[in-house]
């Protein structure tokens, strides 16, 4: 008897393979996907922050996409080029769209996104401030005119996503939900876009689950090899990767550098690491007549470019990257990441440590003994920020500069970053246009509110601002590649700020899965491939 | 004995306010919620407007009345990161955090008299001896190591229980529970375990402390001097009388239970209040932290009330000296 149970067992397990066999072209495959945060909407214009666009990217589609390594590519709109105008660029629309509720994509729907982005209570409409009018040309085509010439229109439209004019005006959800207003539009908790995926459940700061779209456009041009996606935001370190280990989760967004040499070395995982376009640096108040963190009163020490300059060079990037990052950085001499416009090998070099000659410079411009000052980083931001904060002190201490490290939650450092209240800071910034004018414009630049909104050093020159407004409306590519070269050659010169590195990404993932890293870390999972076993 | 009621009532009502100010006072410091709420670029004077019209500007008083105002008709206002009314986010956890709780009083209790009684009767005894190291454990360690101890061993080693998450739900009117599904239950286990393990041993000792107090006294000579059985004596006459302090405690600690959930509902993802507050603290949603501290307070309030009006009934001599003018 016990025998024949085990044949019939046997039989019955070899059938199953057999079926599993068969059946394996055809199988649903599902994403199990966790990151330490949740979206906090789902309306596409909602918040123009990373956690949010990379939810809503899998839903809804812009005109344009950046693919993994950043590249823009044909999205919604099959073409694009400027007209003889240089102030009107012409989208071609891509024919045969449809959203998740069915409707065909219009012109008008493309028209009434870009208003609905542009509008006030929108958190993307800075990436359209240079939009002076949207028009319909045919069904099919759209214009765009530009206040003035602006080279940089399609690099950000790619984060401008299309909804469907009459889903949205039949679920009142025109006006975007403004956190003043206090009320929640459906288009927060439900959508219907173009996308590859369309929401099949939310549960806030729980679970999305979103399935691919049968009448996806992209069927047949992209791989769109998953069938399934669960968004889990799961906030614990230890429990995010806990879940992937366990086998309870298959991709794992955020991991923590601690955990990378324990996760590659598990057969059972696959760990994909690839440098982010964002770079890590130091910036100094070289504005403030005075130190606020400092005993020393009368006089910013930071406002001499020799002091700049001793401590840059005391700074060791390679024991930072060795032994803070855990080797997952690339050490930098500029903060412009190599995936950006501008980038050139001849900028990212650093001066060799030097500490004798450190001191000297500070001697030189009249600190003999050094001085304190209180160094302030986020700490929950970066990949380890609060070590860097604590390296960097250590390092400074060699030449007689007495480096407080302060940490605080990214929600009170930037605050006071961008009020420019602090002496000396840790920052990041990535490149969401992959062009060096966006770093110009924002962290060099006069701080004006709408310009240099991020600079909090007083950096202030007429000389750069002027450069930088004439960069912005340069439409020829020789003649703008020309002026970013300059402007990098006399800001690495001034250090205002001390590039230590530029960030890796890290991916774990099922061996199931081969996730490429995003440059952005926005990946949008439509181009994903298979990888079956 | 109304009048010590009102008395005690009032007493509390001023404790809420004193949490109620301290909350709101504390978090206006936390950050700027505007910058949370919007992305990196919006401009300074569309960020002057939102606090405007957020009332952020309003003298400290005005914003504190306006909140007392709201909270005392359960409205505390709208979440920043979600835009949903936080009282009703807060409904929504709040079913996992209370069933986590009472699953973890229950185990507590359960385990910690048995495991009390038993090594209070064989005091030598090795399974005794067993039970005093496992009550060592459950003082010392860190809730949060024993959470991911736990994982480790059942989720990643043995691969039998989901290291995080509550499982499927059933729903019951606006309740959502796990206490139907079989994934539901196997969620439950560790959670439940890892924050009831401090009461449990918290409970254990007491029992067995107690239990040794008791078994020395009068009455229990005397049951034994009049011949009765062993197992009525120990269960009948010392266990009730052990119990006394046990349910006090275990009532108290039932407050306890539900705040410090906040640790272990963190280490496994588990989708209740606690989680809502952790998540809050990181995005400065000032709303939704203050309800949840208001919300503790209450149920803190609530359980004091109850144990010292119980108090009352059970304990005769504190009733007569109630009756006495101070």
């Amino acid at each position: 008897m016990g025998s024949d149970r085990h044949k019939a067992a046997a039989l019955a397990v070899a059938l199953l393979a057999a079926f599993a066999i068969a059946a394996g072209p055809a199988e649903s495959r599902t994403l199990r996907w966790a990151r330490s945060i949740d979206t906090t909407s789902l309306d596409p214009h909602a918040a123009n922050v990373g956690p949010n666009l990379l939810v809503v990217h899998q839903i809804y589609e812009p005109l344009i996409v950046r693919r993994f390594d950043g590249k823009m590519v044909p999205a919604l709109a099959v073409s694009w080029a400027l007209t003889r105008d240089p102030l009107v660029w012409e989208f071609k629309l891509r024919p045969g769209v449809t959203f998740h509720d069915g409707k065909p994509l219009t012109a008008e729907d493309v028209l009434f996104s870009l208003e609905r982005a542009r509008s006030t209570a929108s958190d993307v409409k800075s990436l359209l401030s240079s939009v002076a009018s949207v028009s319909k040309a045919d069904d099919h085509t759209i214009r765009i005119r530009t206040v003035g010439p602006d080279p940089l229109l399609p690099n950000n439209l790619t984060d401008v996503l299309v909804m469907s004019k009459p889903w949205t005006e039949a679920h009142e959800s025109v006006a975007i939900h403004n956190p003043a207003s206090g009320r929640e539009t459906h288009a927060a908790g439900h959508a219907n876009g173009t996308g590859p995926y369309a929401v099949v459940s939310r549960e806030p700061g729980k679970k999305t689950v979103m399935r691919l779209y049968e009448g996806y456009w992209g069927k047949g041009e992209h791989p769109l090899d998953i069938d399934e996606i669960v968004y889990l935001p799961i906030p614990d370190n230890a429990t995010r990767i806990t879940a992937l280990v366990s086998g309870e989760v298959d991709f794992v967004q955020d991991v923590p550098v601690q955990d990378v040499q324990r996760l590659q070395e598990n057969r059972a995982l696959r760990v994909n690491v690839s440098p982010e376009n964002r770079s890590i640096f130091l910036g100094m108040n070289v504005g403030a007549p005075d130190l606020k963190s400092s005993s020393l009163k009368g006089s910013n020490p930071f406002a001499d470019r020799r002091v700049r300059a001793a401590i840059e060079m005391a700074i060791d990037r390679l024991q930072l990257q060795r032994n803070v990052m855990r080797g997952l950085s690339v050490p930098a001499g500029v903060i412009v990441p190599p995936f950006s416009n501008g980038y050139t090998s001849e900028l990212d070099i650093w001066p060799p440590v030097d500490l004798a000659k450190a001191r000297g410079l500070l001697r030189e411009a009249g600190y003999p003994d050094g001085f304190d000052i209180a160094l302030t980083c986020p700490n929950d931001r970066y990949v380890n920020d609060e070590g860097l904060c604590h390296g960097v002190a250590g390092m400074l201490g060699r030449i007689g500069v007495r480096t407080r490290p302060a940490t605080q939650p990214a929600a009170q450092h930037f605050g006071q970053v961008r009020r420019a209240e602090l002496d000396f800071y840790l920052l990041g910034w990535g490149v969401t246009t992959f062009d060096s004018e966006y770093i110009f414009s924002l962290l060099y630049h006069t701080n004006t509110g709408a310009l240099g909104g991020w600079n909090g050093t007083g950096f202030s020159d007429r000389a750069v601002d002027d450069q930088i407004h004439t960069l912005r409306q340069e439409v020829d590519q020789a003649r703008r590649n020309a002026t970013i070269a300059s402007l990098w050659r006399r800001l690495k010169e001034e250090v205002i700020y001390v590039p230590l590195h530029n960030q890796t990404i890290v991916y774990a993932m099922s061996r199931e899965f081969d996730i490429p890293v995003d440059v952005s870390s926005q990946p949008k999972m439509k181009f994903v491939g298979a990888r079956r076993m | 004995m109304s009048a010590f009621i009102l008395r005690r009532a009032l007493q509390a009502l001023a404790v809420l306010f004193a949490v109620g100010l301290i909350s709101f006072a504390m978090f206006r410091f936390a950050g700027d919620p505007v910058n949370q709420m919007v992305g990196a670029e919006t401009s300074p004077a569309e960020r002057l407007e939102i606090r405007r019209s957020l009332g952020l500007d309003d003298p400290m008083a005005v914003q504190f009345a306006r909140y007392l105002a709201g909270a005392a008709r359960f409205d505390f206002g709208i979440s920043y990161q979600f835009r949903q009314p936080v009282a009703q986010l807060l409904k929504e956890r709040m079913p996992a955090t209370l069933e986590l709780a009472l699953v973890a009083t229950i185990l507590a209790l359960v385990f910690g008299i048995l495991m009390g009684v038993y090594s209070a009767l064989r005091r030598d005894s090795a399974l005794a001896k067993l039970f005093q190291a496992i009550s060592l454990i459950g003082v010392s360690l860190p809730t949060f190591l024993i959470g991911i101890l736990l994982i480790y061993l059942f989720s990643v080693i043995l691969g039998w229980l989901p290291s995080f998450g509550r499982g499927d739900t059933a729903r019951l009117g606006w309740w959502t529970t796990g206490l139907l599904t079989v994934s539901g239950l196997k969620a439950l286990i560790m959670p439940s375990v890892t924050l009831g393990l401090f009461q449990m041993t918290l409970i254990m000792r007491l029992v067995r402390a107690e239990m040794l107090e008791v078994l020395r006294t009068d009455y229990i000579k005397f049951a034994r001097a009049r011949g009765l059985r062993t197992r009525a004596i120990h269960f009948g006459h010392a266990l009730k009388n052990t119990l006394v302090p046990v349910i006090t405690i275990a009532g108290l600690q039932l407050g306890s239970v539900i705040a410090f959930a906040i640790i272990t509902e963190t280490v496994f993802q588990w989708p209740g209040m606690g989680l809502l507050f952790v998540q809050a603290v990181q995005n400065v949603d000032i709303p939704i932290m203050a309800a949840y501290l208001m919300l503790v307070g209450l149920i803190f309030v609530t359980i004091n009330l109850a144990v010292d009006i119980l108090y009352t009934i059970v304990d005769p001599r504190l009733r007569s000296s109630i009756h006495q003018p101070a």
